[in-house]
């Protein structure tokens, strides 16, 4: 419907024309929705985030038509409302597909092998940073830290949580993204498209049943001390949350109820591995 | 005392003190219900008893300080607010969780939203404000979820509104999600964006206390600290007093991640050391020594194993060199490239400083073109100097705190791991495998050997 000037690339003649408007039916319904929002704020000027949330939860992306409705109904002009939207990095200036996988490349989730998840996730999709696959569905993206790193290393699509991913995990759960099976994250609510989830990030609660308790009250790690501090075992760590575990893995994961003192227990490490007896035990001190 | 006694008390339940993690264990732990079954809106009960006052003077003599990284003490920023000055005042809570490292505001609001909206109303009542924000980070939506399904249940109940349990206390309570930039946890550049403008720092004085929000007075807290407040309403300041020190009394989530064997949430008195973290969690993952991690996120000056029995407290860990900020404590084995780990930093604190001030913007640019030299082999000796020289001139001069934390981990790299610098420019590349460090890295040794 619209094109941004970054799409058709820099002109240098006329300046550019106002943006279209919204066609009518569209205009009046977002317009109930941002005087919801604006009612919420002693200042109008404060809905602008949210009002960028919903023109997004509109189009995909934050186009020159929503940011001038933004301006319009906020009474600011079409440059305050695109000095906000090109400050904020949640806020997309182009196209993008429905799910939006972000993969956590800051030093901790990287060096716990987002950057390997990373690399490989580019390679099996074939596109590169800020990328869409060719059939629109996935949007490939690094992101920063996600607050969850003991859940480490994170994958984020469409700001639902995949925990303790491994680049076997995150390429499944792309191929499922991309044919239509359904994906549910480790911690947040069965994914809904790109545009829904800016709805929600608009101030519309998600009325999908179910939706608030998907996933339970906590992830396994948030109970880690909580359970040793009543004395019941902690939890063993979770890896591979995703179906089946990456070759060579053992079978079954340790039970959630395995005591506390397990890790004095042989472990499925090159350091208790006969056949390989110069594992990184030894190595570490060299 | 005996030997059995003496294990009795570094034992994990001697140790660790859940408060606002208590329930996070039991079904629909984030509901009113639940919330109600473990002693939730009692405190709100006690302080609307007492005068706004009395609660200010309260929580000052509990000496809560705040957890969002600064330390500094909760109750004196509310009894900063004017009273009788005729303005709205604001309370916002800053839920921006975004400092590397730091995990644990999130799993609080997911599983324990009710604490957060309790403290809000007891901080609003003892302020005299009728209107506050919750500023959540944006791209977190399963927080998001909870957050407005609890502020509905409040809302329900008489807990939010008009008359709040018949107090004739009034408070609106808006949850607004933020759109992606680390830069709007600092308080002034998160009002700013809650003004619906670009999240730059604004000139310190005037402090928000005294031009916030709309220029009103109005009170910044960290999502753990307004928290916390309940509790202690409830339980009394003596209860909070008798966990952690003097200077820093009572309970605070720790968060543990990276190489260790348990990572996750372990909330406990004040002054926990890193050493009993790891002992009753199990360590680093097995076959693995800590090499370097951080007590308060990447814009704490990092620590070494050196440092294993530094009381996790503000006065402990300031001590030692560093910050106690939000208990992030990332920990690192030896398959760590360190280089990688401050280059990765400092290009976050490149993409994420607002470009407001010289210093933090030209600053992390150069030190960035810098690390990635360095860590790719192609650095000189005079790098090093430089990077030192460079991260001095945006440390202490820059607008906000953001350009003091970019500075943090170069400083204290340099200090603690030269020689792995050097290493990298005289053997012109990195020595270590990225790979050897990854969650899976033992499993896949052994599928190859």
């Amino acid at each position: 419907m619209t094109t941004s000037s970054s799409e058709r690339g820099v002109s240098l003649g006329m300046p550019e024309l106002p943006a279209p408007a919204y066609p009518d039916d569209v205009r009046a319904r977002l317009e109930a929705d941002a005087r919801e929002v604006i009612a919420r704020y002693p200042d109008s000027r404060s809905a602008l985030l949210p009002l960028l949330h919903l023109v997004q939860s509109e189009e995909g992306h934050v186009t020159r038509t929503g940011m001038r409705f933004c301006a319009e109904m906020l009474d600011l002009t079409t440059a305050e409302v695109t000095a906000v939207a090109t400050f904020y990095t949640m806020y997309r200036r182009r196209p993008s597909g429905d799910y939006q996988v972000g993969v956590c490349t800051n030093t901790l989730c990287a060096v716990m092998g987002g950057d390997a998840i990373f690399e490989e996730l580019q390679e099996h999709l074939g596109v590169g940073n800020g990328q869409t696959t060719d059939d629109g569905k996935v949007t490939l993206e690094h992101i920063e830290c996600n607050a969850a790193c003991d859940f480490a290393p994170v994958v984020m699509v469409n700001w639902e949580f995949f925990d303790n991913q491994t680049p076997e995990s995150a390429k499944r759960m792309v191929d499922d993204l991309r044919s239509g099976r359904p994906v549910a994250p480790t911690r947040g609510a069965p994914l809904c498209t790109f545009k829904e989830t800016a709805r929600i990030l608009a101030g519309f609660p998600d009325t999908r049943e179910g939706a608030v308790e998907a996933t339970g009250s906590a992830g396994p790690a948030s109970l880690i001390g909580l359970k040793l501090a009543k004395g019941e075992a902690a939890p063993a760590r979770v890896v591979h949350p995703r179906g089946e575990a990456p070759r060579g893995a053992p079978p079954h994961e340790p039970s959630p109820t395995e005591h506390l003192s397990s890790h004095d227990a042989p472990q499925d490490t090159s350091a208790s591995d006969r056949s390989h007896p110069s594992g990184p035990v030894a190595e570490e001190g060299e | 005392m005996t030997l059995a006694a003496e294990l009795k008390d570094m034992s994990p339940q001697k140790l660790l003190a859940p408060v606002l993690s208590a329930f996070w264990d039991e079904d629909a732990s984030w509901t009113l219900d639940v919330y109600r079954r473990h002693e939730g809106y009692e405190g709100l009960r006690k302080a609307l008893a007492m005068s706004p006052d009395d609660v200010i003077a309260y929580v000052k003599e509990s000496g809560l300080r705040g957890r969002g990284g600064a330390g500094f003490p909760t109750g004196m920023k509310w009894q900063f607010i004017p009273q009788g000055d005729g303005k709205p005042h604001y309370l916002v809570v800053n839920a921006d969780e975004s400092e590397p490292g730091t995990c644990k505001d999130i799993p609080l609001l997911f599983a324990n939203p009710h604490s957060l909206i309790e403290g809000i109303v007891i901080a609003c009542y003892a302020i005299r404000s009728s209107h506050a924000f919750i500023y959540l980070r944006g791209e977190v939506v399963p927080v998001l979820r909870r957050l407005h399904e609890a502020v509905r249940e409040a809302y329900a109940a008489g807990l939010l509104g008009e008359n709040i349990l018949g107090s004739g206390l009034d408070l609106e309570l808006t949850v607004h999600a933020g759109a992606g930039a680390y830069i709007c946890g600092e308080e002034t550049a998160l009002l700013d964006s809650l003004e619906g403008r670009r999240g730059q720092p604004r000139l310190r004085p005037p402090f928000p206390a005294v031009a916030g929000l709309y220029a009103c007075p109005t009170v910044v807290n960290n999502v753990e600290s307004i928290a916390s407040v309940p509790a202690i309403m409830n339980r009394g300041k003596e209860w909070f007093r008798s966990m952690g020190s003097e200077k820093s009394p009572g309970f605070t989530l720790y968060s543990l991640s990276g190489h260790v064997a348990s990572p996750g949430q372990y909330e406990a008195p004040l002054g926990i050391t890193l050493r009993q973290l790891l002992e009753m969690s199990g360590g680093m993952r097995p076959g693995h020594r800590l090499k370097f991690w951080t007590p308060g996120g990447s814009s704490t000056p990092m620590f070494t194993d050196e440092h294993l029995d530094v009381p996790l407290d503000y006065e402990g860990v300031g001590a030692a060199g560093s910050m106690l900020g939000t208990k992030a404590l990332q920990c690192f084995d030896e398959t760590t490239c360190v280089v990688r780990a401050v280059t990765r930093w400092t290009e976050f604190y490149a993409h994420e400083s607002c470009g407001k001030c010289t210093p933090c913007r030209e600053g992390t640019y150069w030190l960035v073109q810098l690390m990635r030299d360095i860590e790719a082999g192609k650095g000189r000796m005079a790098d090093l100097d430089k990077l030192n020289d460079i991260a001095d001139n945006i440390n202490g001069k820059s607008f906000c705190a953001l350009g003091d934390g970019a500075a943090s981990p170069i400083f204290s790299s340099l200090t603690y791991f030269r020689e792995e610098y050097e290493q990298h420019i005289t053997g012109r590349g990195c020595p270590f495998d990225p790979a050897r460090s990854t969650a899976w890295a033992d499993h896949r040794t052994e599928v190859n050997a």
